[in-house]
């Protein structure tokens, strides 16, 4: 019953081939397999979204999909997000969700932050100037226990406009699907 | 031109980048190689003889290392016995005639379970998912007991005994009497009498609990990693149990991911994990799952109060009667910590001069509780300010004019209660403008037209909950500062960060002890090995406690330098950034122009006894909007003003006040863990237990009215749990106020629609009832 599948995978743009029990977790995998330990477990019942990564550009809870479903799938994480994006200065810098985060204080201890970052990523990306409704739509299905959530929406409006700012006037629409890796 | 003080300033936290990155290390991020990873069998009963464990299948379980029971560590680990617990100061006990039973808890139980989730036996295996797929195959019989969980009930004769032997389910009991209560409610023009119930939480950080254990191949140390809030204690805790010298512990809280008052406790688990690793001789690693921190961590909150006010017809309150019934659950761990606070927080900023509170404590079949933020504050403030709110309306009077009637005058200060804290020292309200604070709460909710904002459908209720908090308390906090090779100084103290952003804020105080940039400074806290003594972060100390005990080893270690700047000739001016290295580097044993008797090192270490608490305080004031049709409930607005004494990162600590405020309004609307009549936890996940979303962020306006600490010489007074006191009180006070019309008094929370509904259709059924009775 516990037979091992094949699976390959692109984790933030490098290629992963691996042979999975069907039953391991996307989130397990992703940590203890990928050694990727950015992205949190939380509840491992799909509600505190700690562990949101993208799977094909759209977020998903990484603790409700097993990893043999994800063959074949591009999947971004949070150590992936500094440098996948619109920062001319490519490489290191902060990711200007991430930059926002720190400079609004929207995080205390951190452990549900990549969540909200990848929430927000994807966020940003499919509403470049989210409503209110849409924000606070896709923002509530992550739970911080911390900051109450205050600074945390004035960092994703901050990173909407820190955005805004650093794209090209065209940039919105060429940035909003999930194959937008860096080198 | 003198250097500019970082104390007061919102520097940017300096643990941001890293977290940021997804490069945090918490604890189900450190895997030492070769370590394997247990699970836990739990009770499934309330209350149940143990009959037999049988784990002989599951031991041979491919891919399972071993399978340990009660019976297997009963000569091995010592029960668990907190050190706190067995302390009542003398002037506590003789001012109340406080008791408090010494319970130990085993690790694993060899005779009884007491309550749903009480780990029965650890399986370890190669991984996580063979150590619960071998949790299936261990056999036990339980034989189900009687099982009681409300603790009013408890505390009847005949009532169910969780501990047999005891003959009674009361584990502690005080009383507190000031003035002559007979005389002040028989002659008091009114007197309002009420029944409140404080509902159970539980925190729920977002990290769950978890230990790691790796012993040292070469001497058999043992390195452990715990998501707690208080490494020192744990060490020391370990090696009592485990009959070890503390010395052959190295305990690390690593980043933590949230504690909120339950990773302050000490569990079975982190005492069961380093055992195993121990006889294994291997690593083994225990992450809690959310089920299991539903059931096994501890949770807080639950009190009933019955209590009444006296007053004159003007609302100037001449006596406070209140009888207290406190749920410990299954073990009485930490004895009067909880419940005696709820009596030094229960009169909060009022002048009453007569005051007369009773609590007894039952043990139940339910989840041990414990201090979770504000440990036994909110539950007081809750019964004392909805019967202010009571008291006001049975006169007609706004209740916020009520309470500045009340309100201790600036003048007053320092104010003596009359009561004894639990730090034995006489309670002292040492600064605050209490008025002030009540004026600038009304300030912040009066500039708009609510009932417009609401709507024609809907019913406005402005509701306010005042208190005050001791924060600081003793016994004390360790720091060291020491100068690393290059210049750096690592200090080092016991204080841990659960995400409070110690390393920044404790960084600005030693950058402006120094006279050095944060940027040469990097802040340890919660590991043994990097200071040797140290108590932890809990009950808003950190900054009180550990700030102060930093800016005391590193003005230390500023006059070791200067001393031996002058030995060596190097000159360093008032306002100069300290030349440490260039100090530092002079000390060398190997620089042959070294002066004779010049220390070899820059280091300066202090165990700092603070001394009484210091006073922060605050007014919550919420604006609800209450749909009666429906029993919604939206918080239009929510104020605090505040005293938090100076702010040592004002950005840090309005993230602090408004966390904690989030916390609170969870409780007031959203969140309760409820058990069922036979100890059932019918909460058991996120999708029962419902926690706040940024959906349910009210609009949120925060003032400072800070009075700095005369106690201490930064000034600073705790801010971690103050936000999370007023918000129940408040918003059943705007509920009430919003609904009162229909008659409705709210004497629990959380104002579900459901509960909400109720109160309405209770207060119009029963109208026939009650006027049959009232002529």
């Amino acid at each position: 019953m516990n037979e091992s599948v094949p699976i390959r995978v692109t984790v933030n743009g490098a290629e992963l081939v691996a042979e999975v029990e069907p039953r391991l977790l996307l989130s397990d995998f992703i940590r203890h397999r990928a050694r990727l330990t950015g992205t949190h477990v939380g509840c491992e019942h799909g509600v505190c979204g700690a562990c949101t990564v993208l799977v094909d550009g759209e977020p998903q809870r990484s603790c409700l999909v097993f990893a043999a479903q994800v063959d074949g799938a591009e999947i971004e994480t949070v150590e992936g997000l500094a440098g996948t994006t619109a920062s001319a200065d490519g490489g290191d810098a902060l990711h200007p969700i991430q930059q926002a985060f720190h400079e609004e204080h929207g995080m205390q201890c951190g452990f549900c932050t990549p969540g909200f970052l990848m929430t927000t990523q994807a966020l940003l990306r499919e509403h470049p100037h989210p409503s209110d409704e849409q924000l606070l739509d896709a923002l509530s299905g992550n739970l911080c226990r911390c900051t109450g959530y205050l600074n945390i929406v004035r960092a994703v409006r901050a990173a909407e406009a820190a955005i805004e700012g650093a794209a090209p006037a065209t940039s919105d629409a060429s940035a909003s699907t999930g194959g937008a890796h860096g080198a | 031109m003198a250097r500019e003080a970082l104390v007061g300033q919102s520097v940017p936290r300096v643990e941001d980048e890293r977290l940021l990155r997804g490069a945090g290390r918490y604890v189900d991020d450190i895997d030492p190689p070769g370590g394997a990873e247990a699970a836990f069998l739990r009770s499934p009963h309330a209350h149940a003889r143990i009959v037999s464990v049988d784990t002989t299948l599951a031991r041979l379980m491919p891919g399972v290392v071993a399978v340990y029971t009660g019976a297997d560590l009963a000569d091995q680990v010592e029960p668990m016995v907190f050190q706190i617990a067995k302390i009542t100061p003398p002037p506590v006990r003789e001012s109340t005639g406080a008791t408090s039973r010494v319970h130990p808890m085993p690790a694993l139980p060899t005779e009884r379970v007491t309550y749903v989730g009480q780990p029965l036996a650890i399986v370890v295996a190669e991984s996580r998912y063979l150590a619960e797929d071998a949790l299936e195959l261990i056999e036990f019989e339980l034989e189900p007991l009687p099982a009681i969980v409300d603790p009013v009930a408890a505390l009847e004769p005949g009532a169910p005994l969780v501990e047999p032997e005891w003959g009674t389910n009361e584990a502690l009991s005080y009383h507190f009497v000031r003035g002559d209560p007979e005389a002040a409610f028989a002659n008091a023009d009114v007197v309002v009498e009420e029944t409140f119930r404080s509902h159970r939480h539980v925190a729920a950080p977002i990290e769950t609990r978890g230990v790691v254990a790796a012993p040292d191949p070469y001497d058999g140390t043992l390195a452990v990693w715990s998501s707690t809030q208080t490494p020192h204690q744990l060490r020391d805790f370990l090696a009592g149990a485990l009959r070890r010298a503390p010395e052959t512990l190295h305990v690390r809280a690593p980043d933590v991911g949230g504690g909120f008052g339950p990773k302050g406790a000490i569990y079975p688990e982190e005492l069961v994990v380093p055992w195993v690793a121990s006889e294994l001789g291997r690593p083994v690693k225990w992450i809690e799952d959310r089920s299991e921190h539903f059931s096994a961590t501890t949770h807080g909150r639950e009190q009933v109060h019955t209590i009444a006010l006296a007053a004159d017809g003007d609302g100037r309150i001449v006596g406070l009667r209140d009888r207290v019934v406190h749920n410990c659950g299954a073990f009485n761990i930490l004895g009067l910590v909880v419940p005696y606070n709820t009596l030094t927080h229960l009169v909060g900023m009022y002048d009453i001069p007569v005051v007369d509170v009773e609590l007894r404590a039952a043990i139940t079949n339910t989840g041990v509780t414990a201090p979770y933020r504000g440990a036994g504050r909110p539950e007081a403030v809750f019964a004392m300010e909805r019967i202010v709110d009571r008291l006001a309306r049975t006169l007609g009077l706004d209740p916020a004019d009520v309470r500045e009637r009340n309100a201790i005058p600036p003048s007053a200060l320092p104010y003596e209660t009359g009561m004894i804290y639990r730090d034995g020292t006489r309670q002292t309200y040492d600064s605050g403008d209490y008025p002030r604070l009540l004026r600038t709460a009304r300030e912040l909710v009066s500039d708009e037209d609510w009932a417009a904002r609401a709507g024609s459908h809907r019913e406005v209720g402005v509701g306010y909950a005042a208190y005050v908090e001791g924060t600081g308390v003793g016994p004390f906090e360790s720091a060291s500062a020491t100068v690393l090779p290059g210049g750096r100084v690592r200090v080092a103290t016991g204080s841990s960060s659960q995400g409070q952003g110690h390393r920044t804020t404790l960084g600005q105080i030693a950058a402006d002890a120094l006279g050095i940039p944060l940027d040469r400074i990097e802040v340890v806290g919660g590991d043994t090995g990097a200071i040797a003594t140290g108590f932890g972060t809990i009950a808003s100390r950190s900054v009180v406690v550990g700030g102060n005990a930093v800016a005391k080893a590193c003005a230390a270690l500023r006059e070791q330098a200067l001393t031996a700047a002058a030995q060596l000739g190097i000159e360093v001016g008032e306002d100069d950034e300290l030349p440490l290295a260039a100090i530092g580097g002079a000390l060398t044993p190997f620089n042959p122009g070294r002066p004779a008797g010049a220390p070899a090192r820059l280091h300066a270490q202090v165990e700092h006894y603070p001394g009484p608490v210091t006073y922060a305080a605050g007014v919550h004031a919420a604006v609800v909007a209450v749909d009666p049709r429906t029993g919604e409930v939206e918080v239009l607005r929510y104020a605090v003003a505040h005293d938090c004494g100076r702010a040592v990162n004002p950005a840090i600590a309005d993230g602090q006040i408004v966390g904690g405020t989030m916390q609170g309004i969870g409780g007031a609307l959203y969140e309760e863990l409820v058990y069922d009549d036979d100890g059932q936890l019918r909460t058991g996940s996120f999708m029962d237990y419902l926690l706040p979303t940024a959906a349910e962020l009210p609009e949120f306006r925060l003032a400072h009215v800070d009075a700095l600490s005369p106690l201490n010489p930064l000034g600073v007074k705790g801010l971690g749990e103050g936000g999370a006191i007023g918000p129940m009180a408040a918003i059943a006070n705007a509920v009430e106020g919003a609904l009162a019309d229909h008659g409705v008094v709210v004497r629990s929370c959380p104002l579900s629609p459901d509960r909400v509904r109720g109160l309405i259709r209770a207060a119009h059924e029963p109208v026939a009832t009650a006027r049959q009775e009232s002529p």
